[in-house]
């Protein structure tokens, strides 16, 4: 038994060893001779990242509440590779900080509420993981102590998630109260699609909609984004946005398989509005971290056509989509938080004639935007082309053309800043950053994967093996 | 116990809710509205601790989730309040209005 429970958990075990160890260096540190931080947690983080793929072993423990499937240990295996990037990354500004312990402390247990979410069987486990893991990122929101933009961004935050969560609660209280059960298995047994039933669910989904910034709810996104330091919002709308949708598309596929035409109907509005508002706003934004929440928000949509067909292609979609997405989204963020950190620039203006002074940067900025784009060498090609088959498959052809007319849309505000990085002329532009070795290495993995994963067929088909439809 | 129906119950937990949610939408003090959302977890609360009572008395389900609601949402006040706190040494005022920097 306890071999069992130590061998399940294993992912978070370990993660939650690294938290300690942190907490005790922490708590051992002297002031006056200040240890190499930075470098201890990445390589705890590095063979954390490893140890994910040692022996993959699935199961259920206590009654089903906490199950392992080969999928979830791939998508912890993702979010493990985010978490480490993100660290990389966030090794210029985060180095000689002061509180560089709590920075790591918060970000490890909101991947470990991440773990238990995605692992969760039942609704108070997720219930439980969900909130820790939206509760330290408002605190790593206003990780800047002494910006007022950075502590508005994480009161934005906590009450916009508080709010959500308890619509979400509302909701499994009405489930509690027609199925009498908080089991996933249970409930689908004893769902039969009554009114109440259904008024639950959309509560339920109005709470995903949140976490995931869907269109009508979406207005913490921008805000949060631009004021919470460049990781912290390059976590956020990955590795966080991740986990929630993994959750998502089990509580769709698995739970509720039984509402596919009420949730298909939800998820064609949302995902019209959100691929549309995201979009339009995505074009007129000058920040450039503003304008990567927006064409997140956009990205969200496709996810939602994809998802909408409730068939193993769409679950197999969305994942692949996922991991290309990880990898181009951080890329982007990578080199903006590179530009941030040295030169204390953020608008897209600033941007113009970077590649004079700095063509390498320049580059891995424009293959990111190509890869979220979707322009066909890069991965984001295949990830999109997926999404949208997957969508057509269900024979709404309204949905997929809109889609794919937005996504042209969306290469008009992707090349505008390429245009002003390559051809446009500035007296003024960046000087030549030297980026250092580690967020070189953040950067270049993303890149890599990037190229990868759009060329190896072999990545879609395992997860194709791995998913299963409705 | 045969007074007070459950479906009274169920209105005095959907006014409450709907009240918070009232108050988290038009309030513009940041405390106050931290209380609304407080008001429309407790009114998540009532209807747990009422459903585990009248139609399922033979396990204790809905009790437990309401003890980690409870947990969870003194987590939840306690990180906000932090965040005020510091969003007041910031800008000197804990009015949603007045914190506004970002936007476009």
């Amino acid at each position: 038994m306890l071999n069992e429970f130590l061998i399940l958990m294993k992912q978070e075990l370990l993660l939650c060893i690294i938290l300690f160890i942190t907490l005790i260096l922490k708590i051992s540190d002297n002031e006056n001779s200040p240890r190499n931080w930075a470098g201890i947690v990445n390589s705890l983080l590095l063979i954390n990242f490893l140890a994910g793929f040692i022996l993959p072993t699935t199961g259920e423990l206590f009654n089903g509440m906490y199950k392992v499937t080969e999928l979830m240990i791939f998508e912890k295996n993702m979010l493990n590779l985010g978490l480490l990037v993100v660290s990389l990354m966030a090794h210029p500004c985060i180095k000689t900080h002061k509180h560089l312990p709590e920075f790591y402390m918060l970000i490890i247990s909101t991947l470990i509420g991440m773990f238990f979410m995605i692992s969760s069987g039942n609704l108070l486990l997720f219930y439980v993981g969900l909130e820790l893991s939206t509760i330290p990122m408002a605190a790593l929101a206003n990780f800047n102590l002494n910006k007022s933009s950075s502590s508005e961004a994480g009161m934005k935050m906590i009450l916009s998630s508080a709010f959500s969560s308890a619509l979400l609660l509302m909701g499994v209280s009405f489930i509690y109260g027609t199925t009498g059960s908080f089991s996933f298995v249970q409930i689908t047994s004893q769902l039969d699609n009554n009114a109440l039933q259904v008024f639950a669910f959309v509560l339920l989904f109005t709470g995903f909609a949140f976490k995931l910034s869907v269109v009508p709810f979406h207005f913490w996104t921008a805000d949060v984004y631009e004021g919470a330091p460049v990781p912290v919002a390059a976590y956020l709308s990955v590795v966080s946005k991740a986990a929630v949708a993994f959750v998502f598309i089990t509580v769709l596929y698995k739970v509720f398989g039984t509402m596919a035409n009420i949730w298909y109907v939800l998820l064609f509005l949302t995902s019209v509005l959100t691929i549309g508002i995201g979009n339009i706003f995505a074009v007129r934004q000058e920040n450039i971290k503003r304008f990567l929440a927006f064409s997140s928000i956009a990205q969200v949509g496709f996810i939602l056509v994809g998802i909408s067909s409730g068939t193993q292609a769409g679950e197999a979609s969305m994942i692949y989509f996922l991991l290309i997405y990880l990898f181009s989204n951080l890329g982007a963020f990578g080199v903006v938080n590179v530009v941030s950190s040295m030169s204390g620039k953020e608008n897209i203006s600033d941007y113009k004639g970077f590649y004079k002074t700095n063509p390498a940067l320049s580059w891995f900025l424009t293959i990111s935007l190509f890869s979220l784009a979707g322009v066909p060498p890069t991965a984001g090609f295949f990830g999109k082309l997926f999404l949208l088959t997957s969508g057509a498959s269900t024979g709404n052809y309204l949905l997929v053309g809109y889609a794919a007319i937005n996504m042209i849309v969306s290469m008009y505000y992707y090349l505008r800043i390429v245009k002003a990085i390559f051809m446009d002329e500035n007296a003024m532009p960046i000087a030549n950053i030297k980026a250092g070795i580690i967020p070189g290495i953040a950067i270049a993995i993303c890149v890599i994967g990037i190229l990868v994963t759009g060329f190896a067929g072999g990545v879609y088909n395992y997860i194709y093996s791995l998913s299963s439809g409705i | 116990m045969s007074g007070v129906p459950l479906t009274h119950i169920i209105i005095v937990s959907s006014l409450l809710f709907f009240i918070g949610a009232y108050g988290f939408l038009t309030r513009r003090n940041l405390i106050a509205m931290l209380m609304s959302v407080e008001l429309m977890l407790n009114s998540v609360n009532i209807n747990f601790i009422a459903f585990n009572k009248y139609l399922f008395p033979d396990n204790l389900d809905g009790l437990v989730y309401t003890i980690f609601i409870i947990a969870i949402a003194a987590a939840e006040a306690a990180v906000a309040i932090a965040i005020i706190i510091n969003l007041f040494r910031n800008t000197r005022s804990i009015d949603a209005e007045d914190a506004d920097q970002l936007k476009n």
